[in-house]
Order: C-alpha cells, then structure tokens, then sequence
C-alpha cells in the first residue's frame, strides 16, 4: 500500500529529518519526502492502519520542525 | 507571495523602520533600546519560538537554533542594534531563499504541465459530461474539442485533426490523426472535434506514467548528491565541535599560558558566528534542485530521465552500444544499387518483381515499391518459394528466378560475373530462362539524423561506438560503414547481445559509462544491463517505458546527444554550486574564526550562498540550443 501526502515544510535539511524520522515509524515500510515537488511519500506495511501511522507520522514531523504541515 | 511571505514582508517593513527611527532619533540610550528591543521581538519572534520549541524536542543545532543563540547572545553583551540587524538580515534573506524556491518549483512544474484538467464523456444522445480524467472508465467515448488536451489513451472512434505531441516528444511538428489512429493522452488536439473511445484508465494512459516517472525521478539519488548527504552528516557536527573549541580553547589559553584576561564574550561570538556560516542548506537543496532542473528541461525535450543518477551518469558515458534495427535504421530496405547484365535497370527490376510478387518479405516489398508500377498478374503461374534462399516463377513462357547465390547454385546458374568485392548489403540475384540478368543490392534505410548524430556523440567525448544487430554481415557492415562505425558485431540472438554487454561493461573502468541504445523491443534485457539504457520512439510502449533508464518519445537520434549536453550541462553547474559554496563558507570559517568578519558576513555565507545557489541551478532548465 502506497500513499503521497502533499506536504509543507520550509527547510531542505529538515525535510531530510522528517524523512528519517517517518521510516523510523512503526507500520512504515518506507518513506521518502521530496523538499523539491513537497511531497511525502509513504509505503505502509501489511495490515497496517493508515489513519494511526500518519497520525504518528505528523507528530512526529512536527517535532522536528513545528510549522511543517501534511495534508493527510 | 504565499500568505507566511506576506506575514514575514510586514514584519520585516515594521522592524525596519523601528530599526531606522531608533538609530536616528536622538533619544536617551534606553529608549533607543526599547525600541529595537521591540523591533527585534518583531522580526524573531518566531525563531525564538521555533528554537524553544526546537529545545524541548531534542532538535539542536537547527538554524533556528543558532539564529536564537547568537541574536540572544548579542543582547547579553548589550549590543541591541546589532542584534536587531541581524535577524533582520536572516529574515530578508530567508523570504529571498523561499521565493527562489518557490519560482524554481513553479517553472519545472511548468515545464511538465501536461496532466489534463478534466475529461467529457458522452452519455448518449449526444450530451457531454465534465468529468475528472481519473474517473473515466475504458471504452467510454470522450470529446476533445480544438484546443483541448487529449486527457486519457484512446483510439478515435470518428473526426480527423492535427495533433500537437510537442508537449510530450519536444517534436514541433504536428501529426495528423484520424479515425481508427491511436491517439495519446497529454497530446492537444489542434484542429478537428475528435470523438475518442478510451482504451486505458487514467492512471495506465502515457500522460500519469510519464508524469509519475519525472516526479519520482529525483528519488533516485545520483552520486553527487549521496556524496553531500554523506558530507553534510560528518561536516554539521565537525563544525558544531569547531565552534565549540573556537569559544572555549581561546579564552582559556588565554588565561592559563598567556595570564589575560579570557575574552569570553569575543571567542563565543566567534564561535557563534562560525555555527551559522556551517549550515549546509546551499548544498543540500542547489543540487537536487540542479538535477530536478535538468530532468524538467530534459522532459520539455522530449527525454524522459528515470533519475538522477542517470542523468549524471549520461556525463560519463564513454562507450554506446545500438542496437541496429529500428534504432539507426529505419527497419526497411531500400535499394541501393541494380547491377544489369544485358538488359535495362528498369527490365531487371520488373523481373525481379514478378518473382517476388506474392511474398511478404521485407525485401519483396521493398522491391515492388521501388517499381512502383502494375505489372501482369494473369500470367504468373507456378509460383515456388525456396525458404531462405529466394523463389521462382512462371511468367508466360519464362522462368523468372530471384534470390541468393545458393538460389543461383540451384539452378545452375554462373554468378561469376559479378564483381563482389564492389557489393556490399544484401544482394538478390535475378536469371530468367537460366540466362543471368543482374543483380540488386538492398541496404537498411539509415534514419537521416543518424551520420551526424555518430559524428556528435563523438565530439561530446564517446571514445567508442559499437552496433549490435542480429543481422547477417552482408546486412550489417553496410550500414557501419555508411555511419563510420568500425566496430559492428553482427549475427547476434538476444541472449548473445546480454552476454556481449556484459563481457564490454567487464573491460571498461569503473567510473565510466556504457549507454545502450535500442528500441525497447526485443532487447529489454540489454537495456536493463547497460550502465544506462535508452529506449527510443518509447511514446506508447509500456515495455520500454520499464526496461529502459532513459526513454525518447520520438525515434529522433539527436536527442541523444541533447540528452548528453544537458547532462555535462546540469554536472557543471552541479560542480560550480559545491565548489562555490564550500570555498564561501571555508573562506568565512577562517575568517570568521580570527575575527576578522562578523555575524553579518555569517549570514551572507548561510543564506546569501543559497540564494545564489539556487539561482546557478535555475539554469539547468535551459535545454541547450534551444533560442527560446
């Protein structure tokens, strides 16, 4: 399962540390944000709840950079 | 402007003027201080809120951070105004940095403006629907008026138009299309009203496949750009223990060995100052913003760019391999030369196509349309094809024989009069009532563009250029020799053509490329084992589409050489942004660190480098020679 989020974040470092943050979530197979099309991209494990990873995405996300937005 | 820029402009005018009238004003030292105090929570705010808040979650050393610090740091020591400036500056700088951004990301998404916006199906009795293109199931019929995108593949059910495929193959010259023509999505229908009967949802049509190859392009990560993540993890903390040094070492140096006063004050605002000029933003955006540049520009010409890594690596082929068929030569014969033997070119060339009437091979239909003209098909009778070797007629009361020499052979004919050594390319030979009559001698039609094309490739740098074919040599050598490839390696089945990519891809060093160059149908497997396979005349074909790292929509063979331009293109401004911004920020380090240049120099060294970057890498768009 695959999924693109539209995203808003200002920093290309952080961008790089949202990225490593995502894959760091439990239910995610992989993830990758693009600071250039603003996009994160996310491949969910099997049987994962999609609602509860991102939810756990975004906190996560906004931890590292608090006016970064994901358009779930 | 984005609602957050206006926001920044306002507080950026407001603190300004708080700055200016404080600096003017001839006021009692704490009024002026209040004043910019006040300009300085105006203009900071929000770092310092984003510092904190940066703090609490474990997230040091970002810029906010480090803005934070030195500001803070600043009015500690008393100096308001300086403080004030500076984060004013950072402000400025940063709106600069995301209208950069923003600017960049708006012309490369221009470049690919070719998703359609939506789609009219027919529901019968003639009416239409406004629908999205993702909604359109197959075989529904839609109408694409003059003007509009064709939004979904499909074939025309009725109309007649010009196609504009500009958009997709970078080919200006439109095509006509008719009822029964494929047609494909992203394509502008020009002319005629076009009824389309669908033949793939949205997401299979060319324009979402091609549309989701450039977006997720910059996933692929190319050398370059590793190497600066690689960098920029060793180098932030490198430059974090610098900076720490640089405020501590100093001062206590200073009090031990020297028995001075420490300077504290002066060595931490070095060591400050050193951490804002340390950010790695120039690097870590310009290139990946070079490459998707580069790729954007590519993709407006018609060259569809998997990733970066192959966009960089185009830069290092130093090999290419093509395939024959369909790749350099158009796939059809012609003739070449009529060689007679006591009759006309013309009476030799009738002959020849009475014995090849009914066949369907290549050659016979070359044959017939260079004839051109009817002949009498009542008087052909006994017609005896000899597989691989040619066939024989009656016609009226003659015996008409064309084929090879083994053809010959059999029917005990002398061939001898031909001078071989002048002939090259396939050759038929025609008798007629055991009597030689001459013989024809068909070639590969060589695509136009293909002899400058081998002859650019090799001004760009290709030191070799090598042709696969399965073809026999009588076929082959031709054709490298018309293009001045020496090195043409003929006879190969498709398993052959792997295992001499592979045995080339051995010999070769390491940091050089080998391109392969085929048609994407029957030699998916040498694409996907070349260093960098490139598929041709790919519009439409899913399969090439998959195999291939890099895909022409159209068969022109000049967008190889394009493709290579672009690539040592993007590659130089790629190099000019690292090394320009490494020398930047080494040069403000050192200078930095003796306290010779300020916070002021610091922040032109972060965000002005960025800026500057951005705008270098902003010319990747330009396709070269492209006058627009």
């Amino acid at each position: 399962m695959k999924k693109t989020y539209k995203i808003e974040v200002d920093c290309a470092v952080c961008a790089g540390k949202m990225e490593d943050q995502a894959n760091k979530i439990e239910g995610v197979k992989s993830a990758s944000v693009s600071f250039l099309t603003q996009k994160l991209k996310v491949e969910f494990d099997d049987g994962a709840d999609e609602n509860e990873v991102m939810k756990k995405v975004v906190k996560a996300c906004k931890k590292i950079e608090p006016d970064s937005e994901i358009y779930l | 402007m984005k609602k957050k820029e206006k926001n920044i402009l306002m507080r950026i005018i407001i603190s300004g003027m708080l700055c200016i009238i404080a600096f003017l004003i001839p006021a009692p030292g704490l009024i002026k201080s209040v004043l910019f105090l006040t300009a300085y929570i105006v203009i900071g705010y929000d770092i310092l809120r984003k510092a904190f808040l940066g703090i609490i979650n474990g997230q040091v050393f970002d810029e906010n951070f480090l803005m934070s610090i030195a500001t803070l740091g600043a009015v500690l020591l008393g100096d308001y105004a300086e403080s004030c400036a500076v984060m004013l500056f950072f402000q400025v700088g940063e709106l600069f940095e995301s209208r950069a951004l923003d600017k960049s990301r708006k012309s490369i998404a221009a470049l690919m403006d070719i998703a359609p916006e939506t789609a009219n199906i027919e529901t019968g009795e003639g009416k239409l629907e406004e629908v999205d293109p993702e909604d359109v199931e197959v075989g529904s019929i839609i109408v694409v008026r003059p003007g509009e995108r064709i939004p979904v593949d499909g074939i025309i059910e009725s109309g007649n138009s010009v196609i504009n495929t500009s958009a997709l193959t970078g080919e200006s010259l439109p095509v006509e299309a008719g009822q029964g023509d494929e047609v494909i999505s992203g394509c502008i229908n020009m002319t005629g009203l076009l009824r389309i009967r669908t033949t793939k949802l949205y997401e299979d049509s060319t324009v979402a496949k091609i549309l989701e190859l450039v977006e997720s392009a910059a996933d692929r990560k190319s050398g370059s750009e590793q190497f600066i993540s690689r960098f920029a993890k060793y180098y932030t903390p490198a430059v974090c223990i610098g900076a720490a040094l640089l405020a501590v070492i100093p001062p206590l140096f200073r009090i031990i060995v020297l028995s001075d006063v420490p300077l504290w004050a002066e060595w931490i605002t070095r060591g400050l100052t050193f951490l804002v000029i340390s950010c790695p933003c120039a690097l870590v955006i310009s290139i990946p913003l070079s490459f998707f540049g580069g790729i954007g520009a590519a993709s407006s010409a018609g060259i569809l760019i998997k990733g970066s890594n192959y966009l960089e690596g185009l830069s290092k082929a130093s090999g290419i391999v093509f395939d024959k068929t369909g790749t350099l030569t158009k796939g059809e014969f012609e003739i070449l030369e009529i060689h007679p033997q006591g009759i006309s070119k013309d009476g030799l060339l009738e002959l020849a196509v009475y014995a090849e009437v009914n066949s369907n091979h290549p050659i016979s239909r070359c044959i017939r349309k260079a004839w051109g003209k009817e002949i009498e098909k009542e008087l052909i009778s006994d017609v005896k094809e000899i597989a691989g070797k040619g066939t024989e007629v009656k016609v009226g009361e003659r015996i008409i024989a064309a084929g090879n020499s083994k053809l010959m052979e059999i029917c005990g004919i002398d061939i001898s009069g031909t001078d071989k050594t002048k002939i090259s390319g396939t050759v038929v030979h025609v008798s007629e009532n055991g009597i030689y009559r001459g013989c024809i001698v068909l070639g590969d039609t060589v695509k136009d563009d293909a002899k400058d094309t081998v002859y650019e490739l090799s001004a760009l740098g290709i030191k070799k250029i090598t042709v696969f074919t399965g073809d026999s040599k009588e076929a082959a050598l031709p054709v490298g020799k018309r293009l001045g490839i020496e090195d043409v390696r003929y006879g190969l089945l498709p398993q052959n053509k792997v295992e001499m990519m592979e045995s080339m891809m051995k010999s070769k060093p390491d940091d050089e490329k080998l391109i392969f160059v085929g048609d994407g149908i029957n030699d998916a497997p040498v694409l996907m084992r070349s260093d960098i396979g490139i598929a041709m005349g790919a519009l439409g074909s899913d399969a090439a589409i998959e195999a291939a790292d890099i895909v022409l929509m159209d068969d022109s063979l000049k967008k190889i050489p394009l493709a290579m331009k672009i690539s040592t293109g993007t590659m130089k401004i790629v190099y000019e942004n690292i090394i320009f911004a490494l020398a930047v920020k080494g040069l403000c380090l050192l200078l930095g660190a003796v306290g010779l240049v300020g916070m002021w120099a610091a922040i032109f060294a972060d965000v002005g480098v960025m800026i500057i970057a951005v705008l270098n890498a902003m010319r990747c768009l330009k396709v070269p020679g492209d006058k627009k």
